[in-house]
């Protein structure tokens, strides 16, 4: 199966402090996507050794190439070449590569993004066409980005800022409480975000006894499970690797105390 | 363009070209093989085993630096066992050469996974006594002549026909001092290098990046240094050297095999490129043939030092 190939970006978009940048990436999604929550794995310019692994945030096959759609910020000398990137360059990308949420297209579904965890959580929203729930978070409003998209591709949205310049004033985990406990029928919850983020959602979610998939995060080497870097410290003691067993795991099964 | 004969024979092992890939960035090649057939390879320095299964260290394990990287994994591995019953039956399928590297906490064993490993048919055995990542053994092994002689005996004594090659430390004062040690004890070739202890640290938060504070350097940083290395050895020892350390294109390569490396591994430039082993070979090929050469083994050792 390719792995590698050049992407050309069509078209891209400033979100708040993000860049929405959009993909023509052959038959990448035909081929490999396992379902929501992947990543891709880009080279970004000559210096830098290590690829930026970017979760996806829609995918769809299409004619004549697939399309992709990836949602950064400006971290570091990587991401900030590549917000440079204008449209019509093209781009070395490795994908879809991870796991995926398990998740069925029937189903109905909690999702929890906060912050730049948002975007990776749209594709469940598509994937699930309209019936699940979304909780957003971030810093303050501005960091509420693609609202109007949840709102298009979910049943409802809710909104938590920490500074309460939008929605409800606290945490998202607030939020999920609150809609767990008023409805009982979610199959599971989805998150992705910062790890206190996810740890506080994983125990509401436990609390309640609904299964819960986490997004995880880890600096990256190889993306594909050779190098052996990107750990994510298990229950069991064993630490698997966010970049081939992951990124998504049950949060049951992670050491939140790692 | 005439063409290269790519064919070198490292201690009694022959490969089909002198490009390898380096021991703990290519897990056991069933990943890079959805790249491109491993038989493309001369060989492959599988992922550091050790007697019984690790987790290795916490993360992060990983931080970028200035054409380097920094890495602590602490050896997390299934074990020579695991190795032995699914990972070596996988690599057979291939045409190339299968190298297990090992580390021991003690001199035993090493002795018992080379036996394991001689039963099992791997074509040859890289001696780690250099990895900076654990705290036991490993990197003490590396940085005493006498402890690395004492290891290269046992693990000699119980690989049979086996070749045994051992893998050595940058971090010493005196790399010449410790090659000679190993070469003294029966070491069939050497390797070098293992990675350079570094660190980096987030002025922002004043952590250092590793978990673990410290970890090893790789990636073009280390080239000269382990090109320099390589010659230095080099004149000090008859066995051969697998170069490695840096190597990102062919005239890397080429360098090392200069600076007096039979054979050569390509590493860190892999996550970066997956193809960057095809691409060290065809370039150390273009190399040879614009210099006229009719076999690429001509460049080992043919430097001309000022």
């Amino acid at each position: 199966m390719k792995v590698e190939r050049k992407c050309k970006i069509v078209s891209k978009e400033q979100m708040g402090d993000a860049i929405y940048m959009t993909l023509e990436c052959g038959d990448m999604v035909r081929t490999s996507c396992k379902g929501p929550g992947q990543f891709v794995h880009i080279k970004c310019g000559e210096g830098l050794l290590l690829r930026r692994p970017i979760s996806v945030c829609s995918c769809q096959e299409d004619e004549p190439e697939d399309l992709l759609s990836i949602v950064f910020e400006v971290r570091g000398e990587g991401t900030e070449w590549l917000a440079r990137r204008p449209v019509g360059h093209t781009l070395d990308v490795m994908g879809l590569l991870g796991n995926g949420f398990s998740v069925n297209p029937e189903g109905r579904y909690l999702l929890v993004g906060g912050g730049i965890g948002i975007p990776p959580m749209r594709g469940c929203a598509q994937y699930t066409q309209g019936r699940s729930t979304a909780i957003l978070g971030g810093r303050s409003k501005e960091k509420i980005i693609l609202k109007d998209c949840f709102e298009d591709e979910c049943a409802k949205v809710l909104v938590a800022t920490d500074d309460g310049s939008l929605g409800y004033h606290g945490f998202v985990d607030a939020l999920v409480r609150q809609e767990l406990s008023e409805d009982k029928h979610y199959d599971a919850v989805l998150a992705c975000g910062p790890k206190p983020m996810l740890r506080n959602v994983a125990k509401v979610a436990e609390e309640f006894g609904v299964p819960c998939q986490v997004s995880m995060e880890e600096r990256m080497g190889c993306g594909i499970g050779a190098c052996l870097v990107c750990v994510c410290d298990m229950k069991d003691g064993s630490r698997k690797h966010v970049c081939k067993n992951g990124p998504i795991f049950d949060s049951k099964e992670v050491d939140w105390d790692a | 363009m005439p063409k290269v004969d790519l064919s070198v024979n490292l201690a009694g092992m022959s490969m089909k070209n002198p490009v390898c890939v380096a021991s703990g960035t290519f897990g056991f090649g069933q990943e890079y093989s959805e790249f491109f057939d491993l038989s493309e390879l001369g060989g492959i320095c599988a992922k550091g085993l050790t007697l019984n299964p690790r987790e290795g260290n916490p993360g992060p394990r990983i931080a970028e630096t200035p054409m380097g990287i920094l890495n602590s994994v602490g050896l997390q591995n299934p074990g020579v066992d695991a190795f032995i019953a699914t990972e070596l039956p996988y690599l057979r399928q291939f045409d190339v050469k299968v190298i297990a590297n090992i580390s021991g906490n003690t001199p035993e064993e090493y002795g018992i996974m080379c036996e394991k490993l001689a039963g099992a048919g791997v074509d040859m055995i890289e001696v780690n006594i250099s990895c900076p990542n654990v705290k036991a053994g490993g990197l003490a092994y590396g940085t005493r002549p006498e402890l690395a002689a004492e290891v290269t005996e046992v693990a000699k004594s119980h690989a049979g026909k086996v070749p045994v090659m051992v893998k050595l430390s940058p971090n010493v004062t005196d790399i010449t001092e410790i090659a000679r040690a190993v070469e003294g004890a029966g070491a069939d070739a050497l390797s070098l290098i293992n990675t350079i202890r570094g660190m980096r640290i987030d002025v922002n938060t004043r952590r250092p990046i590793l978990k673990m504070n410290t970890g090893g350097l790789s990636g073009p940083a280390v080239l000269p240094v382990a090109v320099r290395m390589v010659w230095e050895v080099a004149q000090c020892v008859k066995v051969p050297i697998l170069g490695m350390g840096g190597i990102a294109k062919g005239e890397d390569a080429a360098q090392m095999m200069l600076a007096g490396a039979t054979a050569v591994a390509v590493g860190t430039a892999l996550f970066a490129d997956p193809f960057t082993p095809i691409k060290v070979r065809e370039g150390l090929c273009e190399i040879a043939a614009r210099q006229g050469l009719s076999a690429v083994r001509e460049l080992t050792g043919g430097v001309k030092p000022w």
